[in-house]
């Protein structure tokens, strides 16, 4: 079987396109990549979906934990502790299992039992908590003569959010949310380990890496290809996360744009 | 356990919970909250072991030994971790029966890759097939312990290393002064100051390690998560006498609180620490609390 029939055949096996079997004996190179490349979809699904639904909530909560009023600074500081205080593994176990005992209480709680959307709304959680405590980190560090300035020129409330606060924060809080985002990417591949079943094995990159793990008891080839991909991924995203900190920098002199330096990878 | 527990269909909802709690398998579940801390109080030292041979290899002035040590802190932080674990237990795994079947059976004839299997001869085995259960067990938990810090040895080898560096330059040209030699320096001045440049970073992954410990069911050790998922499920009157439904939700709330119980007690005691440690040092932190005691 040619190379260019594998892809065809498993390209898009993790979405349930394709060949139904998984191969099962002969595995050659080729299908391997294929398969683990087709699994990719699925983390670039999560992390992309969690990373950008996330954002807003994050932003959000940056607020919250920075606002006077206790109801609104105590929630937001329970929640960042929650999310960031336990191990993402053990959030995915239990949203599971809290979203199977809800299918007995309503209808509507059923897709919430399968990974596309249960386990997306865990990471859209967690990731709005770890991007909430950096963006925190990056409100509060606002240089004081931004905000002067802003009101010099009379703006205050929504406008000087807008444009003074909200741009300076983000600017502030950007290579660290690069990290976070790199992260959170590696983090999908927690999904098909922690009870959320892999239906018809439709899985991503981590589990067709581990199924040819299994059956050919040889780590040496699946996990370099899985971590080959990732590799790529890491690249896109600082590359993709480069331009927007290009244009969030545009008007500071040259010396004084901020490089993102990468210090991607701790589990959480 | 308790002497009334001989019937538990009789019992009144409180008494039916205190026997259901101290049955054996959940006295099993209590001791694998015991594995989790043994793990982390053997992970921690080995891990900082071996982060403190990589960043001192990175910084070696022989350049094979630091490439070595800046590929080792490369590698390891560049790929998703729980690929790492997964890939490590079966490459220790194969990489010890390997050694052990050259050393026990050297004319062993046939190749040890086979297509699909890996053979090598039975008394190469680790741990025999023959040995007791809990050979098998202890050493699943020692490959898990030894994955566990070569990951980590990376990341705290990342931060020893940039701790080294930022140590002031002033401090090692006064060691060069007295005709300190660079091994002196090296013991004498940088380790001892680096500490206090260290613990924020280090204290952030010892956060991160207790983190990772529910890994440790993806290692195959019977921990916490495993029994949180035996011990929830459904159970019929016919196999237990203890039946109920689908608890396993409320075993891992428990194990969350656990975590947000243990993450928050490191904090504290993380704090005090970094108080300690910065007293009297030329840092901002060590002038902020000169100034607060003034």
């Amino acid at each position: 079987m040619s190379c260019v029939q594998t892809i065809m055949d498993y390209g898009l096996r993790s979405l349930g396109y394709g060949e139904r079997l998984l191969p099962r004996t002969d595995f050659t190179l080729c299908q391997q990549f294929t398969l683990i490349g087709s699994g990719l979809i699925w983390n670039i699904y999560f992390g992309a979906l969690a990373l950008i639904a996330g954002f807003f909530l994050a932003t959000a909560l940056a607020l919250g934990k920075g606002a006077r009023p206790a109801w609104i600074r105590k929630p937001s500081e329970w929640f960042i502790f929650v999310f960031r205080g336990s191990p993402l593994f053990i959030q995915f176990f239990f949203a599971y299992f809290l979203f199977l005992s809800l299918k007995g209480v309503s209808p509507v709680f059923d897709p919430f039992s399968s990974a596309w959307l249960g386990a997306l709304v865990v990471l859209f959680f967690n990731t709005a908590a770890y991007s909430a405590e950096i963006f925190h980190g990056a409100l509060k560090s606002i240089p004081r003569g931004d905000v002067e300035a802003a009101d010099a020129y009379g703006m205050s409330g929504w406008p000087r959010f807008r444009r003074i606060i909200w741009p300076t924060m983000l600017r502030l809080a950007w290579p660290g949310y690069t990290n976070e985002a790199i992260f959170l990417f590696h983090a999908t591949t927690l999904v098909f380990f922690s009870g959320f079943p892999a239906q018809q094995q439709k899985g991503d990159a981590l589990y067709y890496a581990s199924y040819f793990a299994d059956k050919t008891f040889n780590p040496f080839i699946p996990y370099p290809i899985l971590a080959f991909y990732f590799v790529l991924l890491t690249l896109a995203i600082t590359g993709i996360f480069g331009l927007i900190n290009r244009r969030l920098n545009r008007h500071l002199p040259a010396e004084q744009r901020r490089k993102i330096r990468l210090r991607p990878n701790l589990i959480r | 356990m308790f002497s009334f527990c001989t019937d538990p269909d009789t019992l009144s909802d409180l008494a039916w919970m205190a026997c259901y709690l101290t049955t054996g398998k959940h006295l099993n579940f209590y001791y694998a909250f015991g594995t989790v801390l043994v793990l982390l109080a053997i992970t921690a030292p080995t891990a900082l072991a071996f982060g403190f041979a990589g960043a001192s290899a990175a910084r070696s002035r022989v350049l094979p030994l630091s490439l070595l040590g800046k590929g080792y802190i490369a590698i390891v932080r560049g790929v998703p971790d729980i690929a790492f674990f997964m890939f490590f237990v079966i490459a220790l795994d194969q990489g010890l029966e390997f050694l052990k079947h050259q050393w026990v059976c050297p004319d062993w004839d046939q190749p040890i890759r086979q297509g699909n299997d890996f053979l090598v001869c039975q008394a190469a085995k680790v741990p025999l097939g023959t040995s007791p259960q809990w050979m098998h067990k202890t050493y699943s938990f020692f490959v898990a312990v030894f994955t566990f810090a070569i990951v980590f040895g990376a990341f705290a080898a990342n931060v020893l290393y940039g701790a080294m560096r930022a140590v002031p330059r002033a401090q090692l040209e006064t060691a060069e002064a007295y005709g300190m030699t660079h091994r002196q320096t090296f013991w004498r001045i940088t380790v001892p100051q680096m500490w206090v440049y260290a613990l924020p970073g280090l204290s952030n992954l010892w956060m991160v390690l207790i983190k990772s410990t529910p890994l440790l069911f993806l290692l195959g050790v019977e921990d916490i998560v495993y029994w949180a998922r035996e011990l929830g499920g459904t159970k019929t009157p016919r196999f237990t006498d203890y039946p109920h439904g689908d608890w396993r939700m409320w075993y891992f709330l428990v194990l969350l609180v656990f975590y947000l119980a243990f993450t928050r007690v490191s904090e504290v005691v993380l704090d005090r620490v970094m108080a300690r440690l910065t007293l009297g040092q030329a840092t901002t932190g060590g002038d902020a609390q000169r100034k607060a005691e003034a």
